[in-house]
């Protein structure tokens, strides 16, 4: 989308205001969870995601937000949904297997997540797998709730080193 | 027909016992070799035997691909069963284009009731680089989720759902690595990741360009990481520069530098195809000094009949252990 390259390419700004929602949710949704009807709630935060993570991010709602892990760049927008790292089909020039007009999305994250300041490094953390069942469903909800850090209960059955 | 007195032997099909050959090889310290399989389209077994043949007797461990470069073949899992059947050690490939985590979980403990200790993990090539582009992709793990699943299901014998399992399969379990591509320089990150989700070995892709090689290594070697898993070196014979055009711009992930290309479209056409195994046995030669390199994985595409060759006249070959 026009406009948001600029923004994409600098991280650090990013994650800035990611950590500063963060904050600012976690303060206010006590409040909000009492005041207002969970239904609408719902709906006011997918639609207000769509808008801003949709130009910011081209998100494509899975529900689970791993941005600031990511160098800032959605990794859904790999055509093969990818959550720890380039796929070996990469091209000589950068861009992506499946899509070669496109710059590889895993490519971008790691440049940029070199570029960030206290999530930097995060890109090496092993992500689980998705929760397809919190598609189009709002992540920020479900940061809120705890939703998205459940991975399937055979996942953790292993220490991490 | 079912005859109702007979109650089936299970015979052949008793779950083998032992752990991998192919990780034995590796424990001893030898340098390993392995070979790709040319999946047939066929539905007769005698033509995945025929496909082995040149392979068993060099090779420590044979890799059926699964639908690689999205082209339908017989199903790695049944190429894999029918050689443990014929006591060839077969590598199960394994990627994540075409099923869900349910039947990745399915197709594991089948595998590995018929007899395969090895697996490698995959992503997959893409539907779109197939002859069948308009089919749906599946992706629902990466390449990460698959290995680390495989090893909850072995070391602590449940399913990711944490069901249990009464037996639980008995993998050495493997990844792959492509230095060649970008980001070349990030690369050794992926393989650190890999490790860490539970891979014990490794096969690269094809390797034209020594330097790019090298270099990750070094990398690798500076993260310790080449104690921590076996790695195997992907090479193959080029009939000729066309077929390597061919395989840089249409298959996914191969890197051909245009040197080598270049020494091909100068030796005379006679002569192509023996340039293109002597091409491979020195990239093996070279490959072969470097620390913390401990075999190759030939994938000789539809030169099968070239491998004895080329892991005689590369100097790895060994007295096998009879099947
Ligand atoms: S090249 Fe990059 S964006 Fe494209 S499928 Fe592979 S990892 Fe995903």
């Amino acid at each position: 989308m026009p406009g948001s390259e600029w923004l994409k390419n600098r991280p650090r700004l990013l994650e800035g205001v990611y950590a500063g929602s963060k904050s600012a949710l976690q303060l206010l949704y006590p409040l909000l969870k009492r005041v207002l009807p969970a239904a609408f709630t719902e709906r006011v935060f997918v639609w207000s995601e769509e808008v801003s993570k949709g130009y910011l991010f081209n998100c494509q709602m899975c529900g689970q937000c791993i941005l600031h892990s990511t160098g800032m760049t959605c990794p859904m927008n790999c055509p093969k949904n990818l959550r720890n790292g380039p796929c070996g089909g990469v091209r000589q020039n950068g861009h992506c297997e499946v899509i070669p007009e496109m710059p590889c999305v895993w490519v971008q994250a790691w440049r940029r997540d070199a570029q960030m300041g206290r999530y930097a490094g995060e890109i090496q953390l092993l992500q689980p797998p998705v929760n397809r069942a919190l598609q189009n469903s709002s992540a920020w909800l479900n940061l809120l709730e705890g939703a998205d850090a459940q991975p399937p209960s055979g996942w953790s059955t292993i220490e991490l080193e | 027909m079912v005859n109702s007195d007979q109650t089936p032997s299970p015979g052949d099909w008793e779950l083998q016992s032992g752990e991998s050959r192919l990780l034995q090889v590796l424990e001893a310290g030898h340098f390993a070799v392995t070979a790709e399989l040319n999946a047939p389209d066929s539905a007769d077994p005698k033509d995945v035997y025929a496909n082995v043949a040149e392979l068993g007797d060099v090779c420590d461990g044979i890799n059926a691909t699964d639908g690689s470069g999205a082209n339908c073949h017989m199903s790695s899992v049944a190429c894999c069963a029918l050689m443990a059947r014929a006591g060839y050690e077969p590598v199960l490939q394994m990627g994540c284009r075409d099923r869900n985590r349910i039947a990745i979980q399915g197709d594991l403990l089948g595998a590995a009731a018929l007899g395969v200790r090895n697996v490698l993990c995959l992503t997959g090539d893409d539907v779109s680089a197939g002859d069948q582009p308009e089919a749906r992709r599946v992706f629902d793990f990466d390449a990460l989720h698959l290995l680390r699943t495989a090893r909850i299901m072995r070391d602590q014998g449940v399913l990711l759902s944490g069901r249990k399992l009464t037996t639980p399969p008995d993998f050495f379990l493997g990844a792959a690595a492509n230095p060649f591509v970008p980001p070349q320089d990030l690369r050794h990150l992926r393989l650190a990741k890999k490790i860490e989700a539970g891979a014990q070995f490794i096969q690269t892709q094809y390797c034209y360009d020594l330097p790019v090689f090298e270099s990750f290594m070094r990398r690798a070697r500076d993260m310790g990481l080449h104690e921590k898993v076996y790695l195997l070196v992907g090479v193959g014979p080029l009939r000729s520069e066309r077929a390597a055009e061919f395989m840089r711009s249409r298959v996914p992930g191969v890197h051909i530098p245009d040197a080598v290309v270049d020494r091909l479209a100068k030796t005379p056409r006679k002569r192509k195809r023996a340039e293109g195994i002597r091409i491979c046995v020195e990239i093996i030669e070279e490959v072969k000094q470097i620390e913390g390199v401990h075999g190759v994985h030939i994938m000789a595409y539809r030169q099968e009949e070239a491998v004895p060759e080329i892991v005689e006249r590369a100097g790895i070959l060994r007295e096998k252990p009879k099947k």
